[in-house]
């Protein structure tokens, strides 16, 4: 997984799915960022809480999966464009067989994964079908 | 700026090679890359090396130094060796970025290398170090896997065009095909469409036989003002055009998902430069890193409309004596993979097919040939343009 500043310094924007907004050109982005690649340092960014609604643009379901990740397979990984604009790349708990392209989702609070038997357990955002 | 020309070529055989080290097989390409160009070790101004992960792959930095160390050209000739790294694409970058020293006149003879040395550890731990060309903190932590981000463009592509699971593997078949006779390619067997169905499952739509392997190698091209460069050889061949391009790190916020943005611009730019178009172009070594990658590479390259990959590879067309032959090395399907180094092995190849070295691979009278390197799901994207022709 990750070492735990590294996770924890964007904790609060995994657990509640908050981005950037550009108060100058009004676009959104998640994950957050620290400058608008659009307007650059011309660009306002506040934090938007996103309302976490989308649908799935693509989708695949990994068998061989990432290390730290081979308990869950086979899982579903997604790109989901958020209703406000933003695409972001989650797993959609659901079954491999119900999938298609363009399906209505929302956000969960899940666990994503665990650094051994005794470190620390990963939280984040990930989706369902709505 | 000044012309350059590639005068001597090597690449070690790739594979799963457990009886030699990293510092061993660049050495060995570099030498060889040294002897057909008949240069002399006091003639090389420097060194670039195009590496993906030393320290995760051997827990090994300091490439170039180890590198110009074992070549027996640190202790006493102090020649300069630097180690450039942007994922999949390194080897081509260091080709670029030794164009750039022998096109600025600041330097003459460089060799420019890729290396790789994968199989010293395991492959799930070999796919954790590659997962790191991808977004680790938005698209890794989620779970993602390299062929897993691959998967999804091909899931939309085929969405979206109509493009099949038997397409995809053409390409792998082809690329086998091609592989047959490549002396240093990975697998030199032929497979069939079904063999690829059949295969395992790695992120559906992707079988295992969609995927490039682990590979181990290294590649090495020797680079001179073209103005010296037959004093080396009699069959110089010219670099037209070099170009780079950057698009997002992740995938979901590239402008669309089925479209390498970087590989469209790194092409438009190196069209431009060398003054061509797809239409001049003999034959093209892409980045297949996996089948549906091979698809939107000829596609984004512009040889094909968008959407018409899969169709077109199934008629045939990208098979030598097609229309226009793709990865005539095998790819990185068949000849394997070794990352650093892949981008150099696509020009030495290309080489080889311009001076007529081909052997049974040869694509007859070919002129003109390019090449398309790229790094992670594509946020770079390296072309080259070669000709037989200043």
């Amino acid at each position: 997984m990750m070492s735990v500043p590294r996770f924890w310094r964007k904790q609060v924007a995994r657990y509640n799915l908050i981005g950037t907004h550009c108060a100058n050109c009004g676009a959104y982005y998640y994950p957050p960022r620290n400058m608008c690649p659009k307007c650059r340092r011309e660009g306002k960014l506040e934090n938007f809480k996103f309302s976490g609604k989308g649908e799935v643009l693509t989708y695949t379901v990994i068998h061989t999966a990432a290390e730290g990740f081979e308990k869950q397979t086979p899982y579903v990984l997604a790109i989901v464009k958020l209703e406000e604009g933003p695409s972001l790349t989650s797993q959609i708990v659901a079954d491999p067989k119900d999938m298609s392209i363009g399906m209505k989702v929302r956000p969960v609070f899940r666990k994503l994964g665990e650094s051994g038997e005794r470190g620390m357990i990963y939280y984040g955002t990930k989706f369902i079908p709505e | 700026m000044r012309d350059v020309a590639i005068i001597g070529v090597k690449t070690t055989r790739f594979g799963e090679n457990w009886d030699v080290s990293l510092r061993d097989i660049i050495t060995e390409a570099g030498v060889g890359a040294l002897e057909d160009a008949g240069v002399a070790g006091e003639e090389i101004d420097s060194i670039i090396v195009g590496n993906m992960s030393g320290g995760q792959f051997i827990e090994q930095e300091h490439i170039g130094a180890l590198i110009a160390d074992y070549a027996g050209l640190a202790k006493e000739l102090h020649v300069p060796a630097t180690r450039v790294e942007a994922a999949c694409a390194s080897g081509g970058l260091a080709l670029r970025q030794g164009i750039h020293s022998v096109a600025s006149g600041l330097e003459d003879i460089v060799v420019a290398a890729g290396v790789e040395k994968m199989t010293d550890i395991s492959s799930s731990s070999a796919s954790t170090a590659l997962a790191a060309a991808a977004d680790r903190e938005w698209e890794g932590i989620m779970g993602a896997t390299f062929p897993g981000l691959y998967a999804m463009i091909a899931r939309l592509h085929m969405h979206k065009y109509g493009t099949t699971s038997e397409q995809l593997a053409e390409v792998a078949v082809k690329n086998h095909a091609n592989g047959v006779n490549n002396p240093i390619a990975q697998y030199r067997n032929k497979i069939s469409v079904d063999d690829v169905l059949n295969s395992i499952m790695v992120a559906d739509p992707l079988h295992i036989f969609d995927c490039s392997p682990i590979t181990d190698g290294a590649a090495a091209v020797i680079l001179a003002p073209a103005d010296i460069a037959h004093k080396y050889t009699d069959t110089p061949i010219y670099v037209k055009a070099t170009s780079q391009a950057s698009d997002t790190i992740a995938l979901h916020d590239r402008r669309d998902i089925t479209t390498l943005d970087a590989t469209v611009e790194a092409s438009k730019r190196a069209f431009k430069m060398a003054k061509l178009t797809p239409g001049d172009i003999d034959l093209v070594e892409v980045h297949d890193c996996f089948t549906i990658a091979e698809i939107c590479a000829i596609e984004d390259l512009g040889f094909v409309k968008k959407g018409d990959g899969g169709k077109f590879t199934e008629e045939g067309n990208t098979s030598i004596g097609g229309k226009i032959p793709v990865n005539t090395s095998g790819g990185l399907k068949a000849c394997g993979h070794p990352v650093g180094a892949t981008g150099i092995k696509q020009a030495v190849e290309v080489v080889e097919q311009l001076r007529g070295d081909a052997g049974k691979r040869q694509v007859d009278g070919a002129e003109v040939g390019m090449t398309h390197n790229v790094g992670g799901s594509g946020a770079t994207a390296v072309v080259h343009i070669f000709s037989r022709n200043r």
